[in-house]
C-alpha cells in the first residue's frame, strides 16, 4: 500500500482488540462477530484510567523504596535491606554486574516507565507535537521491559523460602517488597489501559 | 456473518491505520506503514508443533514445581525450598499479599496459560471452534502478560549469587527444569494465540 494510510475509525470502521476482526464502527461496545469479545473504537476512558493507575503507582513508589524489602535476623543482629541497599551490597561484595542489573530493573526501569507513560499521556492530552512513530516505539519499550521490575520481589521470595535456619539466620519479607510488587503491577495496568491509537487521533496531523 | 470486505482488512492495533490484510507465510510478519509496529505475524511453527511444545512445557512445569530449586548448607544446617515452599513461607510469615503475587505470576498464570493453549491448539488441530474457544482465547491474551517465568528464572540466578557468599549451594532438579521451562515458554509465548483465528484456513 503506497497511499496515505487512513485510520479505521475515520473510515467508519473499528477493529476487535481481541482478534483483529474489522467491523462497522459503533460507539458503544459491540460484540465481535468472530470472537464474541466486546469491541469499541478506542479503549474506554483510556486517559483517565492511565492517569489514575499511574498516579497511584507514583505515590506508592516512595514507600516501596523507603521501606525495607527484606529483614535478616541472625544470632547477632537484625538487618533491614531496602532496594537501594541491595544494589549497594552487590556493588561492594564484588558483583558489580549484578548491582547494575538490579539497579536497572528495580530503579531505572520503573522510573523511566512512569516518566515515559506520563509523557505519552500528556502528549495525548495536550497534543504535544512529538514524533508519533517514536511515541509508539517508546510505548513498545515500556510494554516490554515493565515486567522485569518484578525481579526483586522474586529474589526476596526465594531468600525467604531458602534462609529459614531457626536460631542461626531467618529472612523475612519487608513491607517494601509488596509495595514494590504493587507498583510494578500498577504500572503494567496503566500501560495496558493506555491506548496508543490516541497518539494518532489528535488534530496535529500536519507532519503525518 | 460479516461482509467479506471486512475480512480482507485489518487495522494496526497501535495507530489504527487501515491496511489490506497481508497474506503471510509461516515465520513472516507484516509491519504497519504508518507507525512501524508489527501489524500481523504468523509464527514459524505450525499449531501442531506448538502443541508439542506445550505438552513438553506442562511436564517440565510439573518437575520444576515438584522438586527443590536449590539445596543449601550453612554451618552443618541443611535447607532447601521448592517454589511452593517459598510461597508457603511468605504466607506463614504474614505476607499473604506477596505470597499471592508470587504464586499467581510464577505458578497460577503460567499454568493456566499452558492449559488454555493446550485446549485451544487441540481444538484447532481438530478444525473445530467450540463455544468456549473465543472466551478462552480472550482470557489467555488478558492473563499472558502476568505470567513471569523468565523473570523468576533471573530471580533464581540472582538469589544464588547472593547466597553463594554465605552458604554452600547445590543446584536442585527444579533449577534445571526452570531453565528449560523458560526456554520452552519463550517459544510458546512468541506464538500469539490471536493468529489461531486464521488457522487453518490460511493454508
Ligand atoms: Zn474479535
Ligand atoms: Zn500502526
Amino acid at each position: 500500500m503506497t497511499d496515505v494510510p487512513v485510520s479505521a475509525v475515520s473510515a467508519g470502521l473499528m477493529a476487535c482488540g481481541h482478534c483483529g476482526q474489522v467491523m462497522a464502527r459503533q460507539d458503544g461496545p459491540a460484540p465481535c462477530p468472530r470472537c464474541g469479545g466486546g469491541v469499541r473504537p478506542r479503549k474506554p476512558a483510556s486517559l483517565s484510567r492511565t492517569w489514575a493507575l499511574l498516579l497511584t503507582a507514583i505515590i506508592l513508589y516512595a514507600p516501596a523504596n523507603l521501606l525495607p524489602i527484606m529483614q535478616t535476623s541472625s544470632l547477632f543482629a537484625t538487618s533491614r535491606d531496602t532496594i537501594i541497599g541491595g544494589v549497594v551490597y552487590f556493588w561492594h561484595s564484588g558483583s558489580p554486574g549484578l548491582a547494575i542489573l538490579i539497579f536497572s530493573v528495580s530503579i531505572l526501569v520503573p522510573v523511566l516507565k512512569m516518566a515515559i507513560l506520563g509523557i505519552l499521556a500528556l502528549t495525548v492530552q495536550f497534543g504535544w507535537p512529538l514524533d508519533r512513530r517514536q511515541c509508539v516505539m517508546l510505548f513498545h519499550v515500556i510494554e516490554f521491559v515493565g515486567r522485569w521490575s518484578m525481579l526483586d520481589v522474586f529474589v526476596v521470595a526465594l531468600m525467604v523460602g531458602l534462609v529459614r535456619f531457626k536460631g542461626l539466620a531467618v529472612i523475612e519479607a519487608g513491607p517494601g517488597a509488596i509495595a514494590f510488587g504493587v507498583v510494578v503491577a500498577l504500572t503494567m495496568l496503566a500501560t495496558h489501559s493506555f491506548d496508543p491509537r490516541l497518539i494518532w487521533d489528535s488534530p496535529r496531523r500536519a507532519l503525518g | 456473518m460479516v461482509a467479506s470486505v471486512m475480512d480482507q482488512l485489518c487495522a494496526c492495533p497501535h495507530c489504527d491505520a487501515l491496511h489490506r490484510r497481508p497474506p503471510l507465510r509461516r515465520g513472516e510478519k507484516a509491519l504497519c506503514v504508518r507507525c512501524g509496529s508489527t501489524l500481523a505475524r504468523r509464527h514459524r511453527l505450525a499449531p501442531d508443533q506448538v502443541l508439542a511444545l506445550v505438552v513438553a512445557a506442562v511436564m517440565v512445569f510439573a518437575i520444576a514445581n515438584a522438586f527443590p530449586i536449590v539445596d543449601l548448607r550453612i554451618q552443618g544446617l541443611h535447607g532447601g525450598t521448592t517454589l511452593f515452599g517459598a510461597v508457603a513461607a511468605l504466607w506463614s510469615d504474614g505476607r499473604q499479599p506477596m505470597a499471592v503475587l508470587v504464586c499467581a505470576t510464577t505458578q497460577a498464570f503460567p499454568l493456566l496459560d499452558l492449559a488454555s493453549m493446550l485446549a485451544l491448539l487441540l481444538a484447532v488441530s481438530r478444525r473445530r471452534r467450540p463455544g468456549w474457544f473465543g472466551p478462552l482465547l480472550r482470557a489467555v491474551q488478558e492473563l499472558r502478560p502476568w505470567g513471569m517465568v523468565e523473570v523468576f528464572m533471573l530471580g533464581v540466578v540472582v538469589s544464588l549469587v547472593k547466597l553463594s557468599g554465605m552458604a554452600h549451594i547445590l543446584p536442585g532438579m527444579a533449577l534445571w527444569a526452570f531453565a528449560l521451562l523458560t526456554v520452552l515458554m519463550a517459544a510458546i509465548l512468541s506464538f500469539h494465540p490471536h493468529q489461531l483465528w486464521d488457522e487453518p484456513d490460511h493454508d
